[in-house]
């Protein structure tokens, strides 16, 4: 892929799509996760939001956060709003009636509009191929409804319809494995990213925007009142799901008939030595949604679980990526 | 009775709905703010990590130091916790 040189310098000089004023939460990690986003875009940019906290909280009627042409229409067809974007521009290309080379389309949705609600627009503009780049902001409930489980929310988390206590542990089910679901689609790029690096994740959704046909990008968003953890620590938190391999960086895309997968800089070190990998407990102790595994006292089978989950996992992940 | 579709209203007549049209900088989300991050420009390096990390775009570097718009910082602590040399400390709004 042909690449522009991305440096952070040069990015932090480019002016916000995605102003300040909007009302996330203070410390709220999608909002950085949207700014690095749309700091990676090539020039002409329209947007579409589903239903969530991002597009609830930045756009306050009569007030919008977004220096972008940007449209909302429901939950659950986020994807398909973005499709029929592209598919219009196509057509008026073709008749001579676009001004612009080329205009970049972006669909952000959070884990409820990407895992459940919107799975199905998903899905289909992976089979029909639209050219865009759809972000899932996944911070693992639904947030901006007051912390409902969703097919993003992880095992053992406690939301408001997971709670935990004798019955249950916190969600019972694992967290879907909505990336891979998608490069399975024979998706034209796929990558994960993390806020805690940002020049990672700003090259992979420009990665993402230069892919001829369909992108995904699922970036983690570690969510302050959500996941109950002080305002301050959203970044570490993203950061530490990479260290512990819960949720490592990599890209995939597809090569005569086959996926290729490729670790991306943190999860590759860790790869390559293991001993870096840290205990998923570091991640899990500072979050009030995992707090009834450590109080009153220590739940050890389900912390081993956990572990066991997130080991089957990286190594699966490990011989994707063509180590081990 | 029957309504004939030529007779029905079309697309350009009808209203348009929810149009966001004023920009979100008119609504100063900084007095959400209880705690104030102040920057040591000796110590910062101006490597725009805040910039990237603030949720709020309210972080800009102006001659390569990190400085902060209190109109819309909202005192979350992030660039504070984040900055590679501890160059910012938040202290108690008054």
């Amino acid at each position: 892929m042909g690449e522009e040189k991305l440096t952070l310098k040069d990015l932090a000089a480019k002016p916000d799509l995605l102003a300040p004023g909007h009302r996330m939460c203070a410390g709220c990690v999608s909002a950085s996760v949207a700014r690095m986003v749309m700091k990676a875009t090539r020039g002409p940019t329209i947007v579409a939001t589903a239903t969530g906290c991002l597009e609830v909280a930045t756009t306050i009627l009569p007030y919008t956060a977004w220096r972008v042409p940007w449209i909302h229409n429901a939950f659950e067809n986020v994807a398909a709003t973005a499709s029929g974007i592209e598919s219009a521009l196509k057509a008026m290309k073709r008749r001579g009636a676009l001004k612009y080379e080329h205009v970049d389309i972006i669909a952000f949705g959070g884990d409820g509009g990407t895992y459940d609600i919107g799975f199905q627009a998903l899905s289909g503009i992976l089979e029909r191929g639209h050219d865009l780049l759809y972000v899932l902001y996944d911070n693992e409930a639904y947030m901006n409804t007051g912390i409902q489980r969703s097919g993003g929310t992880p095992y053992c988390a406690w939301t408001t319809t997971s709670p935990a206590g004798k019955v249950i542990p916190g969600k019972p089910q694992w967290k879907k494995p909505i990336a891979h679901i998608v490069v399975e689609h024979r998706a034209a790029y796929v990558a994960t990213a993390s806020p805690a690096y940002p020049l990672d994740l700003i090259k992979k959704v420009r990665r993402g925007l230069e892919a001829e046909g369909p992108a995904f990008l699922h970036v983690i968003a570690p969510c302050t009142r959500g996941w109950r953890f002080p305002t301050n620590m959203g970044i570490k938190l993203a950061r530490l799901a990479v260290q512990t391999c819960l949720f490592p960086l990599w890209e995939a895309w597809w090569e005569d008939g086959h996926p290729v997968y490729k670790l991306s800089g943190p999860s590759e070190a860790i790869a390559r030595r293991p001993e870096m990998k840290k205990p998923v407990e570091e991640y899990l102790k500072p979050q009030g949604r995992f707090a009834h595994l450590f109080k009153p006292e220590r739940k050890e089978e389900l912390l081993r679980r956990i572990q066991e989950g997130i080991d089957r996992e990286w190594s699966l992940l490990l011989k994707r990526a063509g180590f081990a | 009775m029957s309504i004939k579709i030529s007779e029905m209203a079309g697309w350009r007549e009808i209203p348009v709905a929810g149009v966001a049209y004023r920009p979100s900088t008119e609504s100063k989300t900084g007095d959400w703010r209880s705690f104030r991050p102040i920057v040591n420009e000796e110590k910062c390096t101006g490597c725009a990590l805040c910039h990237f990390f603030c949720p709020d775009g309210a972080i800009s570097l102006v001659n390569e130091k990190a400085k902060v718009d209190y109109d819309f910082c909202k005192g979350c602590g992030i660039c504070a916790e984040e900055c590679p040399v501890k160059a910012i400390e938040m202290v108690p709004e008054r």
